[in-house]
């Protein structure tokens, strides 16, 4: 039962790091037993959405994916969070994390985040809960510790409805809290946006469904008055169409 | 005799279509033709009628790639003598045999006698009876046969057995069968996918309800509003989803990926059995289905079961039982009329079935039923305190549910009062503990103590922990409590199973071991007392020793668990007849006991039979 790797998720060269410490996960081993191998290395990418929001002025493409190798209750899992817009990438944000299962249903997550885009970079230690909280609402939240005494709180939550076997409506939110100012990113400190999402898949297979939605944002206090010096509304709303798959 | 199936057979497949239980992709109704003019060497030549037999004290059996079609997609199968199943292979109890196996595979191989007494390196189990046979590699097996019956044989290796590696055996008895009959027919059910094992098993671990395709929608919601109101819906749903379990979740892999077999034949070509009017029907019934688990019945027939596991019982008749994988039943029937009838064997969750017939005449057919309802746990399927049907148990004790919810969600660090320290020892061993100052329950009636969850219980590979698991022994199992009521038909519990001759050792347990089935859905991770097998110490038992061992099933899954070497002398209340098993079906959230005579020195494997919990839900057992 060797071999249950599947092509690793490519990744930006200065995350070499990674690369390695996935190279010490293969090496991991297999060790040969009556029974066969309980445990293997497995990974997966996840790719949750892959979009095309649409407003009056202009078309945004966004990606939000993650990924994760390893094994049963130890794994490296990587997150990619990237939007563009007008064949400008607006943002680009990537986390590598060590995830480490601490209860049934719930992973701890240990890592760092880069910001490559918007200029300037910023990067971040993270630390994180993922999973599964009663009422199968999936929860992803994580603090993250920048410099210059930069923080910021996000806080992810899903939940899917069943139509059908395949036909599932997903609604989710996302918080964003900083604590202090970040004018070179027009963040604000505080509660400094919502964002919520409304899709309806269709799943052709388990691993490949489309879907069409709405997205809508809203920006507070500080955010909103950068949001409004850029030309920005404190809040919008866009039709949304992608894909979601996963291998 | 020598086997007689080498190389090719005349094929006789017509072009049918074949139906797979699958909701997506085009394979529907897929028709294909594999005339005797394919290119294709088939297994399984002539699949309505079963594999061939061989008979005898030597056997060649030959392990060997081998080109399989069960969907309309060409697949490699591991075969042995080129057959899906293996050929049936008919000693006579008493001989000695000789089974000289040649692995032609680029990888190692093995061959389980599944429920044959033998020495422990006979037994076929890599690692623990011998080293497996290497690629190119012979191994001679060679073994007295002290008992009759029917039986089974398969892979011990990889994912060799649910890629074909399994066939039947037939033992003849020295003495005449305390029964008769004119027919005697093998019906082995097995399971098939297109789909390689190793990606079975990663996508289980990536998204463990992939293959579940029954689960609760928003119609069902409305619906159950509806007839039962919000309050009861609310109370009904409330555990489910506070326990993120769904209630649904029968059965792992599905009818979405698997081709039920009925001697190697798809349910659209249909096994055929030939008799005449007034004759009585032996039916062999094996399940060697890699992780299904089928109800039987055959409409229009009462079988009257004559063998559990190979061992002959008292003979009881029924109109239904649920074969767990690996386990054995020998029925007779007896049609009355010139009609045919159709052997019927739906998978526990109700995703697919595989079906045969029963005919005085090749172009006959019967009508194929429809599939009952599909399950939906209840609490006592979570171990909880509620013996009766769930929806009573739920009207009455609704406000309780809540209650309960506490006890079975609580995680590390909450205290428990079982709770114990975790050591290296792998069982609770009852006769260790003073505070059990009362007596061993007695023979034949199962364990009486309050069962105890270890420390190596908790933590995040395991979700559930049944704190009141219910008798195992009377109950028919989920989804088949109703059938009396609904259909009226008597379906086998283990409590009908009574051993046709008295028990051969009839000393007292004299100590008892606790074994706890435990496991992560979602995770996908598979263990006893919390502790995979990779991580476990054997379990020791002393030569000559009778035991009683208890398990208790903490998981929402069915579990067929096998021992190897000795009888599973399963207790169903009468001590003087108690039925001998080599599987033993434990029932999600209960608990069942059996005693064990370790007669047999040497290492053995102990495990549940469905492939993908065996590698972590399993056990060595040491008898010195």
């Amino acid at each position: 039962m060797q071999q249950l790797t599947k092509p690793l998720i490519s990744l930006p060269a200065r995350f070499s790091l990674q690369t390695s410490l996935m190279t010490l996960l293969l090496i991991w081993g297999n060790t040969s037993l009556a029974a066969g191998d309980d445990d293997p290395l497995v990974s997966k990418l996840i790719i949750d959405q892959l979009e095309l929001r649409d407003t009056d002025e202009d078309e945004t493409w966004v990606l939000d994916a993650q990924g994760w190798v390893g094994k049963d209750l130890h794994k490296l899992w990587f997150k990619v969070d990237a939007e563009r817009s007008e064949g400008n990438s607006q943002e680009l944000e990537l986390q590598a994390l060590y995830n480490k299962a601490i209860a049934p249903y719930w992973d701890f997550q240990l890592g760092l985040r880069k910001d490559l885009k918007p200029s300037p970079s910023r990067s971040w230690a993270v630390i994180g809960i993922q999973g599964l909280a009663p009422y199968y609402f999936e929860i992803d939240s994580a603090l993250f510790i920048g410099e210059s005494g930069r923080a910021a709180l996000r806080l992810e939550a899903e939940y899917e409805l069943l139509f059908t076997q395949r036909l599932i409506l997903s609604p989710e939110i996302e918080l964003n809290l900083h604590a202090q100012n970040d004018a070179e990113h027009g963040i604000g400190s505080g509660l400094s946006d919502i964002e919520a999402g409304l899709r309806l898949r269709y799943e052709i297979r388990r691993e490949f469904a489309p879907y069409m939605g709405i997205y809508w944002t809203k920006r507070f206090g500080n955010t909103a008055d950068f949001a409004r010096q850029e030309g920005l509304d404190s809040s919008e709303w866009q039709w949304v169409i992608g894909i979601r798959s996963w291998f | 005799m020598k086997n007689r199936l080498y190389g090719q057979q005349p094929l006789t497949r017509s072009s049918m279509s074949r139906r797979r239980f699958v909701t997506g992709l085009a394979a529907t109704g897929a028709c294909l033709g594999l005339g005797a003019g394919s290119a294709l060497s088939m297994a399984s030549p002539n699949s309505r009628q079963g594999p061939v037999t061989l008979r005898g004290n030597q056997f060649d059996l030959n392990v060997a790639y081998q080109a399989v079609n069960f969907t309309g997609k060409s697949r490699v199968a591991t075969a042995i003598n080129a057959s899906v199943p293996a050929p049936i292979l008919r000693w006579r109890e008493g001989e000695r045999v000789r089974l000289r196996v040649k692995n032609n595979l680029a990888e190692d191989t093995s061959i389980h006698w599944h429920g044959i007494i033998l020495p422990s390196g006979m037994d076929g189990v890599p690692g623990l009876s011998f080293e497996g046979i290497k690629p190119g590699e012979s191994f001679e097996y060679q073994f007295d046969v002290n008992q009759s019956g029917t039986y089974w044989y398969h892979s011990h290796s990889g994912y060799q057995e649910p890629r074909g590696m399994y066939g039947a055996i037939v033992i003849d008895p020295k003495e005449p069968e305390p029964f008769s009959y004119d027919r005697d027919y093998v019906v082995m059910l097995s399971d098939w996918s297109d789909e390689d094992p190793q990606d079975i098993y990663a996508k289980l671990k990536k998204f463990s309800h992939y293959y579940n395709f029954s689960q609760r929608t928003a119609g069902d919601l409305w619906r159950d509003i509806k007839e039962k109101g919000v309050a009861q819906t609310w109370r009904e749903r409330a555990m489910w989803n506070h326990m993120r379990m769904s209630e649904t979740d029968i059965s792992d892999v599905t009818g979405y990926t698997y081709t039920y077999l009925m001697n190697g034949a798809t349910p659209d070509e249909g096994w055929v059995g030939l008799f005449k009017r007034g004759e009585k029907i032996r039916l062999r019934f094996i399940n060697a289905a890699s992780m299904t688990i089928f109800d039987v019945r055959i409409p229009g027939l009462t079988m009257t079961v004559v063998a559990a596991d190979g061992q002959n019982i008292e003979p009881v008749s029924v109109d239904e039982f649920r074969l767990g994988v690996a386990e054995t039943y020998d029925v007779i029937v007896q049609p009355s009329d010139d009609s045919a009838y159709t052997v019927f064997a739906q998978s526990i969750d109700r995703s697919g079935f595989t079906r045969g017939t029963l005919t005085p005449d090749q172009s006959l057919q019967a009508v194929v039923p429809a599939m009952d309802a599909a399950p939906i746990l209840g609490h006592r399927d979570m171990g909880m305190d509620h013996g009766m049907h769930d929806m009573e148990a739920q009207a009455e004790h609704g406000a309780q549910a809540d209650h309960n919810q506490h006890d079975m969600s609580h995680r590390p660090g909450a205290e428990h009062h079982h709770q114990q320290p975790m050591t290296g020892l792998m069982t609770v061993d009852h006769s260790a503990h003073s505070d059990h100052a009362e007596p061993l329950a007695k023979a034949g009636f199962g364990s009486n103590r309050d069962i105890r969850h270890l420390a190596s219980e908790h933590g995040p590979h395991v979700d559930m922990l049944a704190e009141s698991p219910q008798d195992g022994i009377a109950d028919p199992g989920i989804g088949l409590r109703q059938h009396a009521e609904l259909h009226g038909r008597k379906v086998l519990t283990y409590a009908d199973i009574r051993n046709l001759y008295t028990t051969a050792d009839p000393r007292e347990p004299s100590r008892e071991i606790e074994l706890h089935l435990t496991g992560n859905m979602s995770r996908y991770m598979w263990s006893m007392n919390g502790i995979r097998y990779s991580d476990a110490e054997p379990l020791e038992l002393q030569y000559g020793e009778r035991v009683r061992i208890t398990l208790v099933n903490d998981t929402m899954m069915t579990h067929p668990m096998h021992l190897h070497g000795m009888w599973s002398e399963l207790e169903t209340g009468d001590p003087l007849h108690i039925p001998r098993k080599h599987t033993v079906i434990v029932q999600p959230g209960s608990k069942v006991s059996y005693l064990v005579t370790a007669d047999a020195i040497g290492r053995w494997a102990y495990h549940c039979h469905l492939i993908y919990h065996m590698a972590g839900m399993f056990r060595e057992v040491r008898v010195r």
